[in-house]
């Protein structure tokens, strides 16, 4: 099976607010699904209803091919979860509560040892391993929370919010740890850090008031930018308005922005097309020399902006 | 359902107890409780009797002070601290949560109940008691104990605020207690049909306990303890599903 997350239709209603209202995504094996969304979208909402938490006021969600509502514990049994703030049992060690998770997980013996050290090990905590969680930072606390999900080595793991309140450092750690674990695993983060869609993840859905926006990949997501292929550019020895003027003419352009200091100019395409070749040649065709010149892929913040203020509306795309 | 699981919230639950000084603040207690109310309320050499009846006799009493203090965290400690969440996440049912943690409070307050055994020991040096009456003491008591646990246990998840937890807890547990009471059926007695009076306190913990700390081993009374607490554990799961999440 292929298909490790079917969710169809999901729905959850408190009173007259719609926190989720008919959200449908699936995930494959060897997908690492970066679910976006700006606070209170419905992205935790949604992984509760995943993890069973939660009971959807409508809809379905299979796990492994078992249903959340009729065989809750079969679907909990095969994922690994970091609820939000990755909550632990403050007076135990994370030792000691790692083996409880271990014990629940169905580990024993040297089994339990293994799974235990191993997950120690991959979250890198094994310098706390005796300290009462309570006092640890909350960096450790965190990566407590993940060698819990991780323990049992899951076919599917549910990560809600796994690098918020670490420094660079433990970022680029979970970030690192996630990506070996991906290929035979289906993955689903939560994050509003937007580094993250490239640094982690192979598909995004982008939620907003409850609804998917977006679902794609990370570039197709870059791709809806304005910023999308624009190319800076800056030329030396040539009057600024004679440059324009000269870069106005060019059919493939749709419009250019002057940047600040004299770094040269934002040039548009036409139609979202790749243009830094073709410009090139025309620039050097004219004489010119260039100074510099780079493309820019698309600014995520803008497009998470427009997406998620609803200024665009519903934009599916065709993956 | 799951024995296993059941064992492993259990075991971890009553680790948690020791792992502050919680539990040890709580027996000294209950053994000052328990030995003042022997002696001097009890009155246990006065009576020149070879029996512990002035010990049991100040149990419910005892119970509905302290019992709510082992409750009140059991279930709105998790709440607070979200590890509910990972809990309920767990490949376990709610049920065996339940009982794993009730079984965890229960055998921490029979530990505590058994630490009286000085008592046990003075009163068969003193005279020749009879110690099945003793057993059976013991063994009212701590069925009384899961009673009150019970409910403790069910209020506990109703609420994220262990002080609510432990005044509503309280509050319920002396209901059971004083429907049995002589004040309270008195007050019933003038204008109360007989069978009201009855069934008011046939409900109480006191009129089934007395019973069996007396010696008295009757299967209704046992049966009693046994069904308060299955209804209230069921009680407990459903307000543990209907609440987790708030």
């Amino acid at each position: 099976m292929t298909l490790r997350i079917e969710i169809e239709d999901l729905a959850k209603h408190f009173g007259a607010i719609k926190a989720v209202d008919g959200v449908s995504f699936s995930v494959k094996k060897g997908e690492v699904l970066g679910f976006l969304g700006p606070n209170g979208a419905g992205k935790s909402t949604t992984m509760k209803m995943i993890t069973g938490f939660l009971a959807p006021t409508r809809g379905t969600v299979r796990v492994c091919g078992h249903d959340v509502l009729t065989d809750p514990i079969s679907v909990k049994a095969c994922l690994g979860y970091l609820p939000e703030g990755a909550p632990a049992y403050a007076d135990m060690t994370p030792d000691g509560f790692l083996r409880f998770i271990a014990d629940i997980r169905g580990l024993s013996g040297a089994d339990k040892k293994r799974a235990v050290a191993s997950a120690a090990d991959r979250a890198q905590i094994k310098t706390v391993m005796f300290q009462p969680i309570e006092t640890l930072s909350k960096g450790y606390k965190r990566r407590v929370g993940l060698a819990q999900a991780i323990l049992h080595n899951p076919p599917v793991l549910i990560l809600d919010e796994p690098t918020d309140g670490l420094d660079p450092n433990q970022k680029h750690e979970v970030r690192t740890l996630i990506n070996e674990m991906a290929h035979d695993k289906a993955i689903i983060i939560s994050t509003h850090i937007l580094e993250e869609v490239h640094a982690l993840c192979t598909r995004n859905v982008v939620i907003a008031n409850g609804q998917i926006q977006f679902d794609g990949t990370p570039s197709q997501l870059e791709a809806m930018s304005d910023y999308h292929n624009a190319v800076c550019v800056s030329v030396a020895n040539v009057d600024g308005n004679a440059f324009a003027t000269f870069l106005n003419g060019l059919e493939f352009i749709a419009k250019i922005e002057t940047l600040s200091a004299n770094r040269g100019f934002r040039i548009y395409p036409a139609n979202g097309r790749q243009i830094t070749l073709e410009l090139a040649q025309v620039i050097r065709g004219n004489g010119w020399e260039i100074d510099s010149l780079y493309t820019e892929n698309g600014r995520l913040d803008e497009v998470f902006r427009t997406i998620t203020m609803g200024a665009t509306g519903s934009l599916r795309s065709s993956t | 359902m799951n024995m296993r699981n059941i064992w492993f919230i259990m075991k971890r639950e009553l680790s948690g107890y020791f792992a502050t000084p919680v539990a040890y603040v709580f027996i000294i207690i209950f053994l000052l409780l328990t030995g003042f109310s022997t002696f001097f309320v009890g009155n246990f050499f006065e009576r020149g009797e070879a029996d512990l009846y002035p010990f049991f006799s100040m149990h419910p009493w005892i119970y509905v002070l302290l019992i709510p203090a082992i409750s009140m965290r059991l279930w709105s400690e998790e709440r607070k601290n979200g590890s509910i969440e990972l809990l309920m996440t767990l490949p376990v049912s709610v049920f065996e949560a339940v009982l794993g943690k009730f079984l965890a409070a229960w055998a921490f307050t029979g530990l505590a109940l058994l630490l009286n055994f000085p008592l046990w020991i003075t009163v068969n040096y003193l005279g020749s008691p009879d110690n099945g009456v003793i057993f059976a003491g013991f063994l009212g008591s701590l069925l009384m104990a899961g009673g009150f646990l019970a409910i403790g246990a069910c209020i506990s998840a109703t609420t994220k605020n262990q002080v609510i937890a432990f005044v509503l807890s309280l509050i319920v547990s002396l209901i059971f207690v004083l429907s049995g009471y002589g004040i309270v059926l008195d007050f019933f007695s003038g204008w109360a049909p007989t069978a009201l009076i009855h069934a008011i306190s046939s409900f109480s913990f006191l009129t089934h306990f007395d019973a069996i700390s007396k010696g008295v081993i009757d299967i209704r009374d046992m049966l009693y303890f046994a069904s308060v607490i299955m209804v209230w554990l069921f009680a407990n799961a459903i307000v543990v599903n209907a609440r987790k999440a708030d």
